[in-house]
């Protein structure tokens, strides 16, 4: 299950403007990844260029064997039933209930019976928690409930690729937190490949396998998860710890010399902002929570995560408090893994 | 809207890509057979009463134009005559045209405007599903549909008020003007008005679907879009009329 994605020398223009150019990454099947990337850097039409919505300059994305940007029409609709793709504003259809909206793509592309059907739309319903809200019309409801109706209507047709554009944008921070949980049970479950825009970087820190990051053009890094945390990139870190010294400017990018300066005062302790640190520190993962079946992917997954937590607490007890963490965040971690109650589970299976 | 010439023809060349890929998806099943009579009651009810209301003034001035001018000539006999023709030949075909364009295509430009800057045309070409079929087929078959009888109505409509007016207003000679009805006008004149219409409303839709789904920067996008629906429609539709028209007097005897 899952499929690979695979992107080479992608470039992006609007008339004389180059969104971005020559992007090349590889979303492993089955895996979560994440795309990260200041405001404005065509995270959203990297999004629309994979399912073929915008045609590329250049390069190709192959899906499943087929170079999408070379389909005729035709075949691009068949290969996008692959694809199921959250929205920013969950994209419903304005003049159908929750519940239209969602049986719509089984009611277009599959003869199932209406009740087949109905067991579907309200098994997925049950699954974002939209159960007693058939009924509503998309203008009637809050915008975090379009975005989960958006998603359930995303995962109707069982899609081998899930793509969400900002899922934690306009949402409060406790509905982000269920978010992340849901896209990683989710991920559990159907095994499907998974690729998140955003620029949340908690979420970012919390759920990928793999990270990468749009800057000035370019993808300017992509990979695992534990190397772009740990990464000495200078845009990698400002951006992963959301503070102002480094590349990443206000409006786009600062001048070379700028930057050194500021790298530099932030080196010695001396940046404007003397409270905020910056860190490279791993922050753990979130893991499937306990109802859910894990695949042995996400077994192996559990199991190094509690193999670091080992190692990193001994040290931990020594030092100082990990300063890159508030202290609200590491309660609902500790309380969505608890590493040690979940490697007894990992080793009785 | 550009007003380079490079970005005129682009535009005038991607909407002519999309009637073809119209006339391409045509034959594919399944038909949309629901958002077509949707489409066609909804197209009706917004035309019907406005087409009506017009038609009757439009009538009535062709008469009175008529009528002085065939009193001073000293052919009353045949006010009846040119007031059916004039109304069946052009009257008809423009009112419906105006209305068509004025009416069903704004609403169907918002429509699918507003659905483009919601993301929903996206949605819906991610779930697998091509909008050209399910949504602007639909829309261009039941314009077409909703042309051809409103052609009708106005043409009822139309001579009705011109015969009142003729008769009652300008004391016309009730017999008279009956009697000259077929003098000039033939029925062939009746089809190429229902062609015309045909083809209006295609045109109409088409050009209402293209706006529509090209629209683009949020909800000024989408008054920008119908506005400049309307404006291409009418010149398009000004254009092939004047082109059916004269194509028509080549190929259809006259009478008299």
């Amino acid at each position: 299950m899952g499929v690979e994605i695979c992107v080479e020398g992608l470039t992006k223009s609007f008339g004389h403007q180059v969104i971005w150019q020559d992007v090349s990454l590889t979303l492993p099947a089955g895996e979560v990844s994440v795309m990260l990337g200041p405001s404005g850097t065509g995270k959203s039409v990297f999004l629309k260029t994979l399912v073929g919505l915008l045609k590329p300059e250049r390069g190709s994305i192959k899906i499943a064997g087929q170079d999408i940007t070379k389909l005729r029409e035709r075949d691009l609709y068949e290969v996008r039933k692959l694809f199921g793709v959250l929205f920013q504003d969950g994209a419903l259809f304005g003049s159908m209930s929750l519940y239209d909206n969602i049986a719509f793509p089984l009611r277009e592309h599959t003869r199932k019976p209406e009740s087949e059907v109905r067991r579907i739309v309200l098994e997925k319903m049950d699954m974002v928690g939209l159960i007693g809200a058939e009924d509503k019309l998309p203008g009637e409801i809050s915008g975090g409930m379009r975005k989960r109706a958006g998603l359930a209507r995303a995962l109707v047709l069982d899609p081998e690729i899930i793509l969400f554009d900002e899922p934690d944008s306009g949402l409060d921070p406790v509905r982000v937190a269920y978010l992340n949980q849901l896209i990683v049970d989710l991920n559990a479950q159907i095994d499907a490949t998974f690729l998140i825009v955003t620029h949340d970087i908690a979420s970012a820190r919390l759920v990928p396998d793999n990270i990468g990051l749009l800057f000035r053009r370019e993808l300017v890094m992509f990979g695992p998860r534990e190397d772009l945390l740990t990464s000495d990139e200078p845009v990698v870190r400002q951006f992963l710890n959301g503070r102002m010294q480094g590349p990443i400017g206000m409006a786009e990018e600062k001048d070379a010399a700028q930057v050194e300066q500021e790298l530099a005062d932030l080196g010695n302790g001396a940046g404007q902002n003397a409270g905020e640190e910056s860190t490279t520190a791993m922050t753990p993962r979130l893991l499937p929570s306990p109802g859910v079946t894990r695949p042995p992917r996400w077994q192996a997954i559990a199991e190094r995560e509690v193999e670091t937590r080992r190692k990193a607490e001994p040290h931990g007890e020594g030092e100082p408090p990990d300063q890159a963490e508030p202290p609200q965040k590491t309660e609902p971690q500790g309380e969505a893994e608890s590493p040690r109650k979940k490697g007894e589970e990992v080793a009785d299976a | 809207m550009s007003l380079s010439p490079t970005g005129a023809l682009k535009h005038s060349g991607s909407l002519f890509a999309m009637a073809l890929d119209v006339l391409r998806t045509l034959p594919r099943r399944p038909f949309q057979l629901r958002e077509f009579i949707q489409q066609a009651w909804f197209i009706a009810s917004v035309t019907i009463l406005p087409t009506a209301l017009v038609s009757i003034p439009f009538g009535a001035v062709i008469a009175l134009q008529i009528g002085s001018l065939t009193r001073q000539l000293g052919a009353q006999s045949f006010s009846g005559a040119a007031s059916v023709l004039a109304v069946l030949r052009e009257a008809s075909p423009i009112v419906t045209a105006l209305l068509i364009a004025g009416a069903g295509g704004t609403a169907i430009c918002a429509d699918l405007g507003a659905r483009k800057i919601r993301e929903e045309i996206d949605a819906m070409q991610v779930l697998g599903i091509d909008p050209i079929h399910r949504l602007v087929v639909p829309r261009v078959l039941a314009t077409m549909l909703v042309a051809v009888l409103l052609n009708g109505l106005v043409s009822v409509v139309g001579v009705a008020g011109g015969y009142f007016f003729n008769v009652v207003m300008q004391n016309g000679t009730p017999g008279a003007y009956l009697a000259s009805f077929t003098t000039l006008a033939q029925l062939s004149d009746l089809w190429a008005a229902e062609l015309k219409a045909l083809v209006f409303g295609a045109i109409a839709a088409i050009v209402a679907s293209y706006k529509g789904l090209n629209a683009q920067g949020g909800p000024k996008g989408v008054g920008d879009a119908v506005n400049q629906s309307v404006v291409i429609t009418f010149m398009l539709l000004f254009v092939t009329n004047f082109v059916m028209t004269a194509v028509y007097f080549q190929l259809v005897p006259q009478r008299g």
